[in-house]
């Protein structure tokens, strides 16, 4: 890649976004898509031949935690992104609960510049505080992080409670033009609860997290958006009543989006008992399982899952949240929230495809025009003179996740040791190589 | 030893001589959820045998010698452990009891870490308490010494589940079409979890009686999911109560009227405290059974927790009984 051309051949072309779909070559000329079409020939330029596989726009992640500052025994930028590129990510958004927190101009510089410097091919877009500290008390300073260059603002799990609080940070945000990233939970409700309140936290004797803690929340702030004009966007929603608010919301024209992660379209609660068959059966206590939101009950999973193909959910965000051996092995009740969701995601999603549940396009979309569209981003599409941001997807191929093989630092993962169809074959960030698979070649 | 020896160990008695060790199929005892009604009659059946020695003036006898039982709590408790002490000093076995709330624990090194100190010791089993639920099977699926479980969080309490029963069948014989009433704080209990996975090979049924507010939400979808079709939820005692032959109050802790769970003491007393003149629309000849500790003037009033219908006491005794004879399985047996 030399003269910084690369030609991909014979991909099966797909971008929802702009209702592409077909056979052909892609050319890409100074990090840029350069022309679309078949038999492209260019002389000089590498060639990746794609044949039997997919091509679509590089994969947006509307939330993950990339743990720098602060946590980089659980990830760094460097490791966060090389998980992120396998994923076929090519924009990431990283939520600001580092230590110290985004919430001054400082420390979104700082991520930005460890970005450039430790990640250059993963775009990764810092989100700011709401509140100083995250505290929810007083709002951070909101117009000094939009100008450093936040693309949103979260106190991602750690919700505004108060209301006022958020009402305020709604006006600035509506007049910055930039969401509420809104992690939703009334933790009067949901406080010292372990896991989704069900038949699953009786059997276990833990505490149970009502799906109304996370629906409550969702009604405040559609009322609040609505109040203020602000853009909402609604994340790791996980019950079907904040779909139901969400789905409502929309039809009156609010400014509300929302994303879903892998887990919760296809995880119930009662993962995290699954038993392990040894010479006597154990339950589990899985605290591979133990995220936030909760892993939810068959019938929210149905629900989401017609959110996707139906397009009121917006975007799948995998809430990539890394954490070490030691955060994990220990009590259920003591365990750290949180899955290493980035090299799985889209194993994760496929299996949705593969049964028929969604569509490959509804699944195409809420990894790439669908966040674009979140973030009122011009990435997310394969359209001439865009970025070149591109994914390359093999989709009946079969693999078994091997936590040892990943590239983040955290290995925290329930999806650890099962067999997926559907794999990142190879990713292209600006037009250079981020990630491939050892047997995709370029010539 | 091997399991053909037990019979010089623990009595020279029949009763103890043809146990069906066959049935058990347990490395480790955390809840009755898998015990088949096979492996629980065979504990009783151990168990009676125990009663006896407990019986004798000289009440040891050599069954565990050689062995090291550990006792780890995490959380205070004096009835339980003394109970398996006394338990496992009676079998013979050595005992240590490393009190986890004023260890190492409390210096902040992990629970997994904590027990393989006490595996590289040797030990041939561990009984552990600990406030977290599911913390014992933590325990067992990182070591490979047995775990007994003696209470973890809300989860789970099998012996005291065991020693319920099995008291039950002292006084009532056959427990078929028996009724038993398990009256207040469900929502925390283990030992209401555990006695719902325990009656369940029984033919009894029980009833768990509560304000809404000390039931799980999902408790009635885990009763359907499991089919423990034996279980019903009852909020008014009187209704819960007629016809009862068991009825077996819990302790309420007064951290539940600080949560707001309950309204008042007084409120709670006047729906569901266990004293005669609720038990008058019970069977005239209703036993009354708790787990201890007990909140007297709470849950239970004094005349009842003392009179002729309580079988407390007992409930003591054959906790040692039991409890011997869960050592006896889980220790006695081949070296593994």
């Amino acid at each position: 890649m030399t003269n910084n051309l690369l030609l991909i051949k014979n991909a099966r072309i797909l971008d929802p976004g702009a209702g592409i779909d077909e056979t052909g070559d892609i050319l890409i000329a100074e990090g840029k898509i350069s022309k679309t079409g078949k038999d492209i020939t260019k002389s000089g330029a590498s060639i990746i031949d794609a044949s039997g596989l997919i091509v679509c726009p590089g994969f947006i992640d509307l939330h993950c935690h990339l743990r720098q500052p602060g946590y980089e025994n659980k990830e760094t930028i460097a490791s966060g992104a090389a998980a992120a590129a396998r994923g076929g990510y090519t924009t990431i958004c990283c939520m600001p609960n580092t230590n110290p927190p985004l919430d001054s101009a400082a420390t979104i510089s700082y991520v930005r510049e460890l970005a450039a410097r430790d990640a250059p091919r993963v775009r990764i877009l810092p989100v700011g505080c709401i509140t100083a500290g995250r505290a929810g008390k007083e709002l951070a300073n909101l117009t000094e992080l939009a100008d450093a260059g936040c693309v949103g603002f979260s106190d991602d799990g750690s919700p505004v409670s108060d209301t006022r609080i958020m009402s305020l940070a709604m006006e600035n945000t509506a007049m910055l033009d930039l969401p509420i990233i809104d992690h939703c939970e009334d933790i009067n409700l949901s406080q010292g609860g372990h896991m989704n309140d069900g038949w699953v936290a009786a059997r276990l004797g833990l505490k149970g997290i009502p799906a109304a803690a996370e629906e409550i929340m969702v009604a405040r702030d559609i009322a609040l958006c609505e109040l203020t004009g602000a853009r909402l966007h609604v994340t790791h929603m996980s019950t079907a009543g904040s779909l139901q608010l969400i789905r409502a919301a929309k039809k009156r024209g609010l400014k509300v989006t929302c994303d879903v992660t892998p887990h919760n379209l296809t995880l119930t609660h009662e993962r995290v008992m699954k038993t392990q068959n040894g010479a006597q059966t154990l339950l589990a206590y899985d605290t591979n399982a133990r995220v936030n939101p909760p892993l939810r009950s068959p019938d929210d999973i149905e629900a989401l899952i017609g959110g996707i193909a139906d397009g009121t959910i917006d975007a799948v965000a995998t809430d990539h949240a890394p954490h070490t051996a030691e955060d994990k092995l220990c009590e259920f009740e003591n365990a750290v929230s949180g899955i290493s969701g980035f090299e799985t995601a889209f194993g994760v999603l496929m299996s949705l495809v593969h049964s028929g549940k969604i569509g490959l396009n509804a699944l195409v979309t809420s990894l790439t025009a669908g966040p674009a569209r979140v973030l009122r981003d011009k990435a997310g599409t394969l359209q001439t003179g865009t970025r070149a941001d591109i994914v390359l997807l093999d989709i009946g191929h079969e693999w078994t996740v091997d936590v040892q093989n990943f590239l983040s630092k955290g290995r925290n993962t329930p999806f650890a040791g099962c067999k997926l169809k559907g794999m990142v074959m190879a990713t292209i960030s600006s037009g250079q190589l981020s990630w491939h698979h050892s047997s995709v070649r370029i010539s | 030893m091997s399991l053909s020896e037990p019979r010089q160990g623990v009595s020279t008695k029949e009763t103890m001589a043809q146990p069906s060790i066959d049935y058990w199929k347990h490395r480790h005892v955390l809840d009755l959820d898998d015990f088949s009604r096979e492996e629980t009659d065979l504990v009783f059946e151990i168990a009676e045998g125990m009663v006896e020695i407990l019986d004798r003036d000289v009440k040891k006898v050599p069954t565990l010698r050689g062995k090291t039982i550990a006792t780890m709590f995490f959380e205070p408790s004096t009835r339980t452990r003394a109970s398996f002490e006394m338990a496992a000093k009676y079998l013979g076995a050595d005992t240590i009891s490393l009190d986890a709330t004023r260890s190492s624990v409390a210096k902040g090194e992990s629970l997994v870490d904590s027990l393989r100190t006490l595996q590289a010791l040797e030990v041939d089993a561990i009984i552990m308490r600990h406030n977290c639920s599911g913390a014992p099977y933590l325990a067992a699926q990182n070591l490979d010494t047995s775990i007994i479980n003696a209470g973890d969080g809300w989860h789970a309490h099998p012996s005291q589940g065991l020693l319920d029963i099995f008291t039950m069948r002292q006084q009532l014989g056959d427990l078929k079409g028996r009724k038993a009433v398990i009256v207040g704080d469900i929502l925390h209990s283990r030992v209401a979890r555990s006695n719902i996975w325990g009656m369940r090979h029984y033919g009894m049924k029980l009833v768990l009686c509560a304000p809404p507010t000390l039931i799980p939400h999902g408790l009635r979808d885990m009763l359907e999911k499991y089919s423990l079709n034996h279980v019903t939820i009852e909020h008014n005692l009187d209704a819960a109560i007629e016809n009862a032959d068991i009825v077996m109050p819990l302790r309420l802790q007064k951290e539940r009227q600080q949560s707001g769970l309950i309204s008042s003491l007084r409120e709670y007393i006047q729906g569901y405290q266990i004293n005669s003149s609720r038990l008058a629309g019970a069977k005239p000849d209703v036993l009354v059974m708790h787990p201890g500790p007990m909140n007297e003037g709470a849950e239970i009033s004094p005349d009842v927790a003392y009179g002729t219908r309580s079988l407390i006491e007992q409930q003591v005794t054959n906790g040692v009984a039991v409890r011997m004879a869960l050592l006896y399985l889980i220790a006695g047996g081949k070296n593994r």
